[in-house]
C-alpha cells in the first residue's frame, strides 16, 4: 500500500462543514413542518384523573391534540423492551402517551400540533391534568424496601436480579475464598446520576406523501428507527425511509429506540397529510429522556500480604428509573467489566435492577464502566492501604499477563458471548502510564495527592456492520454504511480506510452514514463499534471493489492481477509504470453501456471494441459496475483498555479540588487516526471529570428534578479540565481484520476512580461516594478532623 | 422553551419609556440575560415588554472625582473596560463569562437583586444607590435609593411597577483605600456559592480606620458588615479572626445541592480573611 493513510492525523473531514454553521441538523430541516409539543407530568408518580383540552382549543395555530385515547391500539402499545434477558422478569417500558399513571416526572401525557412551536406550547400550558397524586419512590436503598411501589405488580421494585459467580482454580467460591483470607475489607461505594446532554438534544421531523413515510432522527441508529416505526404504524419496510442527519452529539441516549415522539410524529403526520416536526428543548432532556450511572455497591474482598485478591463479592443496587427499555445492559456491563486487567481469584456479583420513580436509565458513554472500575479500583487501593504498599504495585500483583492472552474471564459479557480478551500488555501500559505522569518521584503534600485508575473496555460489539463502496466512472469513491455518526469523524476514518484499501487519493471518497436510502442493514453506533465494525465491513468491501478492479485491469492491460498494484488511483503493473488504466476508466469498463452520456461513457459502448465479442458482456457471476458490499461479523468483543492517572491539589481553607495534570494511557490496537482518537479521549476526560467533580441529578423527596437546567446542572467548562497527556499503546486484536478496537467511550471510563483515588491520596480520608464537591469534602474533613 | 405571547413595546425616548411603563406595568428588558431564560423556561409571563435598548440617554459611564455614575444600557464589559473604579472592575471580572457581560447590563443586574451576584455587594458596600424614574401625572419623577433600601429581599428590589431604573451610582473608594472581592464559585462563572467584597481605609501608620465587608450568597440580600471596631485599630495585617467570627455571625446561609449552610459558613470566615488582607495590602501600598 503505497497511499500511507491508515494510522496518519488526517484533520477530521467534517469540521469545516460542522465548525462554520453549515452543519444540518434536525431542527434546521423542515421549516415549513407543523411543530409538536408535549405536555409532560408535573408529578414523579400520579394517577391521572381526567384531561380536558378544553381550554387549549381556542390557540391560534392549534391543528390537534392526542392524549393516550385517541391513539390507535397499535400506535398505543406499550414501547418494546429492546434487549430482553432471562434475569429481566420484570421488563416494563412506557406508553408512548401516559395511560392512567405516570412514573416520572416528564414522562409525556398529551402531544399538541399547531403551526408553530409558540402556539404548541401555549396550549400545552392550557391543558387541564387532573392527578392523583401517589407516593414516589426516590433513593435506591428506599426503593428496595419496597414500601410504596413504581409498578404495582413489581414487588420490591427489583426488574431484576442476577448472580454471576466464577470460582477460583481450587473451585471455592468467593465468599469461601474471602473467608479463608489473611486480609478481609467490606464497604459501601456510592455513585451518582448523570446524563449523556448532548449538544443537540433528540429531535424527529416526519413527512407522509400519501404512499411513503420519511422520518429523520437525531437517533444514534436509522435502521432500527425504521423497522420500529414501521412495525408499530403497520406500514410494508420498503415504504419506510429513516434518516439519521448531521446528530449534535449521542453519548448513548440516542441509542434508545422508538422514542414516543419517534412513534407519535410519523403516525401524527400520516393522520393530518401534513409534515410534523418535534425539537426536544433542554429541559425536556432532562427529564424525558434517560439518565444513568446511578449505583451503590456492597463490597467484601480477601486477599493475601502482596494484595493479591483471592475472592471479591460485590452486591448492586442498580437504579433503573421508572422503566427498562433498554434491558438491563448497563448493570450486566458493570458486572462483567469490574474485573478490569485483572485475574481475580473467584469473583461473585449479584445485582438488583431497581425501579423507582425517576427518568428511566439507559446507556451513556461508558455504560455501566465507570461504576464498575470506581468499584474495582477502589478497590485496589483501600487494599494498598490496608496493607501499607504502593497502589500500583498491588495492582502489578494481580494483572493478567501478556503471555495469558486470550484470556477468559468465565463470565458472560454484554454481547451474549463469553468474557474473553482478545490482546494487551498491562505491565507494560502500567510502566506507561508511572513514567508519563512521574509517580515515582511524585512529591507527596498536604493539599496535594495522585492517583492511578486502570479499565478494561469490551468494543465492537456485534452483531455486524456493513458497507458498501462503489467507484463511479469519475473515478470518486462513494462508501456508505448503515451505522450512524453524532460527530465522532467517521467520514475521516472510514475514507482513510477506503483510501488506502483502494490506493486512491482520500479527497476523491466521500462518506454517508445513517441513511437507510444508502444502507438499509445496521445495528447503530454504541459500545465503541463503529471503527471496529462499520471500518471492518469497509475495509473487506473495498478488497472486493479492489479485486475486481485489478481483475478487469488486468484484463484491459494484459497483464496478471497479481503483478497490479493501485496507486493514486492508477492501476498499474508493478515495476512498469507506463502500463496503466485509471480508475475511472476501470468503473467505466466495468458497467457495459447500451448509452454515452459522455465521453468517458463511450468506451463502455457496444461499439467502442474495448469488450470480448467472445462473452457476454456481463460475464457468468459477474455484476455490472465497479462496486462491492461486504458485512464484519466478530465473533465476540474486542477488548481495549487504559491507565490513566491524575495529580489532585486540595485547598486547605476552602476544600475546592484541583485537578493540576491527567494523563492517559491508551490501547485500542492498531490507531485509524490517532488524532481523532485523542479527540474521543479528551472528549471522555472531560466528561468524566464532570461526573467525578461537578454533575449529578439531584431529585428531591418529591422526585422533583430540581436541577433541570444548565444553571445548576454543572457541566465542566473548558476551565475545568486540565491539559491531558497522552501516550498510546498499540497492541492489535487478533480478532479482526484491521487489527483495532474501539475508543470511543475510554476517556470517560476510570476517571471517577482516578480523581477519587488522588483526593484520597491529598487528603488521607477514604472517598467512596462521587461526584465530590467542595462541600463534600469540607463535610468529610469535619468528620475526620473535628 | 417559548415564551408565553406577551406584547413588545421599544420606546425611542425616557419619557415614552416611563408613559408606556406607567401604563402598562410591564417588565423591563434591558440585557436580557436573566429575563429571557424566565420567559422561556415560561417561570415569567408579563403581558408586556418594555424594551429600553433604543431609548436614548440611558447609555453612558460618568466619572466625577466623587464616585461613578452607570447607566441603565451600560453593558458590563463596557464598564469593566472603562476601569473607572478599581473594585468595580475586579467585581465585574467575576460576573459570569465574556459573552454574558458583553449584553447584561450592571444596573440590570442590581435590579434584578440575585444574593449571589457580584454587582449588587458593591452597591452596597460602597453605599452607593439607585436612581428610579416613574411617570407622574405629565412628567417624569426620580428618586436615588440607597443600596441599604435598595435590596428588600432574594430577587426583588425597591423598583415597583411601572418605575425604570435609570442609573446607578458608586461612590469612589477615596484615599489610603483598598478593596477586594474573594468568592467561590463551582465553575469559572458561575455564581458563587459565597463571596466577600472588602473595602479598607488606613491611616498613614497603616492603622485601619474604616473596614467594611459585603458578603454574597449568604442571605436574602447582600450582607453589609462594619467591622472598623472589630479590627480595632490595628495595624492592616492583623486583621484577622475576630473579624471573621463577627462576619459569620451575620450571615444567614442556607442549604442548597451545591453546598451546605456550614460549608458557605466556613467560606465567608475564610473570604472574609481573605478579603480584607488583599483589600488592607492594597491600601497599604496607596490606595487602589
Amino acid at each position: 500500500m503505497t497511499t500511507r493513510l491508515f494510522g496518519e492525523p488526517v484533520p477530521r473531514r467534517e469540521d469545516p462543514r460542522l465548525l462554520t454553521g453549515n452543519g444540518r441538523y434536525l431542527d434546521d430541516l423542515g421549516r415549513d413542518a407543523l411543530a409538536a409539543a408535549f405536555v409532560r407530568s408535573p408529578h414523579a408518580h400520579a394517577r391521572i384523573r381526567d384531561i380536558d383540552v378544553g381550554p387549549a382549543l381556542d390557540v391560534e395555530g392549534l391543528v390537534a391534540i392526542y392524549t393516550f385515547e385517541d391513539l390507535p391500539e397499535r400506535v398505543g402499545r406499550p414501547l418494546p423492551l429492546l434487549i430482553p434477558h432471562p434475569a429481566l422478569t420484570h421488563g416494563r417500558t412506557a406508553y408512548p402517551l401516559a395511560k392512567d399513571v405516570v412514573r416520572h416526572v416528564g414522562e409525556p401525557v398529551a402531544m399538541v400540533v399547531a403551526t408553530d412551536r409558540y402556539a404548541a406550547e401555549d396550549a400545552c400550558a392550557l391543558i387541564e391534568v387532573d392527578y392523583e397524586p401517589l407516593k414516589p419512590v426516590v433513593g435506591l436503598e428506599e426503593a428496595v424496601q419496597g414500601a410504596q411501589l413504581v409498578h404495582e405488580d413489581v414487588p420490591g421494585n427489583v426488574g431484576a436480579h442476577l448472580v454471576q459467580e466464577v470460582a477460583g482454580a481450587d473451585g471455592r467460591g468467593a465468599r469461601e475464598a474471602i473467608e479463608a483470607s489473611p486480609h478481609t475489607l467490606a464497604f459501601r461505594l456510592d455513585i451518582e446520576r448523570s446524563a449523556s446532554m448532548p449538544l443537540e438534544g433528540r429531535g424527529v421531523y416526519a413527512r407522509w406523501d400519501g404512499r411513503d413515510l420519511r422520518v429523520y432522527s437525531s437517533t444514534q441508529t436509522s435502521t432500527s428507527v425504521r423497522m420500529a416505526v414501521a412495525a408499530a404504524l403497520g406500514l410494508p419496510l420498503p415504504q419506510v425511509e429513516v434518516i439519521a442527519p448531521d446528530v449534535g452529539g449521542g453519548f448513548g441516549v440516542k441509542i434508545v429506540h422508538p422514542w414516543p415522539e419517534e412513534i407519535l410524529l410519523p403516525w401524527a403526520a400520516m393522520t393530518l397529510g401534513r409534515e410534523i416536526k418535534w425539537t426536544e428543548d433542554r429541559r425536556e432532556h432532562f427529564i424525558s429522556s434517560a439518565h444513568e450511572r446511578g449505583q451503590v455497591q456492597y463490597v467484601r474482598v480477601g486477599f493475601d500480604d502482596d494484595g493479591r485478591v483471592l475472592g471479591l463479592d460485590v452486591t448492586i443496587l442498580h437504579d433503573h428509573g421508572a422503566y427498562t427499555p433498554y434491558g438491563i445492559i448497563v448493570p450486566i456491563v458493570t458486572s462483567t467489566q469490574l474485573l478490569g486487567p485483572y485475574k481475580i481469584g473467584s469473583y461473585r456479583v449479584e445485582f438488583s435492577a431497581v425501579y423507582t420513580n425517576t427518568v428511566q436509565v439507559t446507556p451513556y458513554r461508558g455504560a455501566g464502566r465507570p461504576q464498575g472500575v470506581f468499584c474495582m479500583e477502589r478497590t485496589m487501593d483501600k487494599i494498598a492501604w490496608h496493607l501499607g504498599k504502593d497502589r500500583t504495585e498491588v495492582r502489578a500483583a494481580n494483572f493478567i499477563q501478556p503471555g495469558e492472552f486470550p484470556y477468559d474471564q468465565g463470565m458472560t459479557f454484554q454481547d451474549g458471548r463469553p468474557l474473553i480478551y482478545d490482546s494487551g500488555d498491562y505491565p507494560e501500559m502500567l510502566r506507561m502510564i508511572k513514567e508519563l505522569i512521574g509517580w515515582d518521584d511524585f512529591e507527596r503534600a498536604p493539599g496535594r495527592g495522585i492517583g492511578i485508575g486502570c479499565y478494561v473496555e469490551g468494543t465492537g460489539v456485534g452483531p455486524y456492520e456493513g458497507g458498501h463502496v462503489q467507484v463511479t466512472s469519475d473515478g470518486r469513491v462513494h462508501v456508505s454504511t448503515g451505522l450512524t455518526s453524532q460527530g465522532q469523524g467517521h467520514e475521516t476514518v472510514f475514507a482513510q480506510i477506503a483510501a488506502a484499501e483502494l490506493g486512491v487519493p482520500i479527497e476523491r471518497v466521500s462518506v454517508v452514514t445513517g441513511d437507510t436510502r444508502r444502507f438499509g442493514y445496521a445495528v447503530g453506533t454504541f459500545a465503541s463499534r463503529a471503527a471496529v465494525v462499520s471500518g471492518n465491513a469497509i475495509a473487506l468491501a473495498c478488497r472486493k471493489v479492489r479485486e475486481k478492479a485489478l481483475r478487469i485491469a488486468a484484463d484491459a492491460l494484459e497483464a496478471d492481477p497479481s503483478d497490479l498494484q493501485i496507486t493514486d488511483g492508477l492501476v498499474h503493473v508493478a515495476g512498469a509504470p507506463g502500463a496503466s488504466i485509471p480508475l475511472s476508466t476501470v468503473a467505466v469498463l466495468s458497467n457495459p453501456l447500451r448509452y454515452a452520456f459522455d465521453e468517458e461513457a463511450a468506451k463502455a459502448t457496444q461499439f467502442s471494441g474495448t469488450a470480448s465479442p467472445d462473452r457476454p458482456p456481463v460475464a457468468e457471476e459477474e455484476e455490472p459496475g465497479l462496486e462491492g458490499r461486504d458485512y464484519y461479523s466478530p465473533i465476540r468483543s474486542t477488548f481495549a483498555a487504559g491507565m490513566h492517572a491524575a495529580v489532585v491539589e486540595t485547598d486547605p481553607d476552602t476544600a475546592e479540588i484541583k485537578v493540576v495534570r491527567y494523563a492517559v494511557v491508551h490501547d485500542c490496537g492498531r490507531l485509524i487516526n490517532p488524532m481523532i482518537v485523542e479527540g474521543q479521549i479528551h472528549g471522555g476526560v472531560a466528561q468524566g471529570i464532570g461526573g467525578a467533580l461537578y454533575e449529578r441529578m439531584a431529585y428531591d423527596s418529591h422526585g422533583q428534578l430540581v436541577n433541570a437546567s444548565f444553571m445548576d446542572f454543572l457541566m465542566p467548562y473548558a476551565t475545568e479540565i486540565p491539559h491531558i497527556e497522552t501516550d498510546h499503546l498499540e497492541t492489535p486484536s487478533p480478532l479482526n481484520p484491521l487489527g483495532i478496537k474501539g475508543a470511543g467511550e475510554a476517556g470517560v471510563i476510570p476517571v471517577s476512580a482516578v480523581i477519587a483515588s488522588a483526593i484520597e491520596d491529598a487528603e488521607g480520608i477514604e472517598i467512596d461516594r462521587m461526584p465530590i464537591s467542595p462541600s463534600d469534602l469540607f463535610a468529610l474533613r469535619s468528620t475526620h478532623h473535628p | 422553551m417559548k415564551p408565553p405571547p406577551f406584547e413588545y413595546h421599544a420606546p425611542r425616548d425616557l419619557g415614552a419609556a416611563l408613559q408606556t411603563l406607567a401604563e402598562v406595568r410591564g417588565k423591563v428588558l434591558a440585557g436580557g440575560q436573566s429575563l429571557i431564560p424566565m420567559l422561556n423556561m415560561r417561570l415569567a409571563a408579563p403581558e408586556h415588554l418594555v424594551d429600553i435598548n433604543r431609548v436614548a440617554g440611558l447609555g453612558g459611564v460618568e466619572r466625577t472625582e466623587a464616585g461613578v455614575r452607570v447607566g441603565a444600557l451600560t453593558r458590563h464589559s463596557e464598564l469593566e473596560r472603562a476601569g473607572v473604579h478599581p473594585l468595580l472592575t475586579k467585581a465585574l471580572k467575576l460576573v459570569a463569562h465574556p459573552v454574558i457581560r458583553n449584553r447584561g447590563t450592571v444596573v440590570g443586574s442590581l435590579v434584578h437583586a440575585d444574593p449571589a451576584a457580584e454587582l449588587p455587594a458593591v452597591l452596597a458596600v460602597l453605599d452607593g444607590s439607585v436612581r428610579i424614574a416613574r411617570w407622574e401625572g405629565s412628567s417624569p419623577v426620580e428618586r436615588d435609593v440607597p443600596a441599604r433600601e435598595f435590596f428588600v429581599g432574594p430577587m426583588e428590589s425597591a423598583v415597583q411597577p411601572g418605575e425604570l431604573a435609570v442609573s446607578a451610582y458608586f461612590p469612589s473608594l477615596g484615599p489610603r483605600t483598598g478593596a477586594a472581592f474573594e468568592e467561590v464559585t463551582r465553575r469559572h462563572g458561575d455564581y458563587a456559592l459565597a463571596g466577600v467584597c472588602a473595602v479598607v481605609t488606613v491611616n498613614e501608620d497603616a492603622h485601619v480606620t474604616a473596614a467594611r465587608v459585603a458578603c454574597i450568597g449568604v442571605g436574602p440580600v447582600p450582607v453589609v458588615v462594619d467591622v472598623t471596631d472589630a479590627g480595632g485599630q490595628s495595624a492592616a495585617h492583623e486583621l484577622d479572626g475576630d473579624v471573621a467570627q463577627l462576619v459569620q455571625d451575620r450571615i444567614e446561609p442556607e442549604d442548597d445541592i451545591h453546598a451546605s449552610a456550614s460549608y458557605r459558613r466556613h467560606l465567608v470566615g475564610v473570604l472574609t480573611k481573605r478579603a480584607l488582607r488583599n483589600a488592607a495590602r492594597e491600601a497599604e501600598t496607596g490606595g487602589a
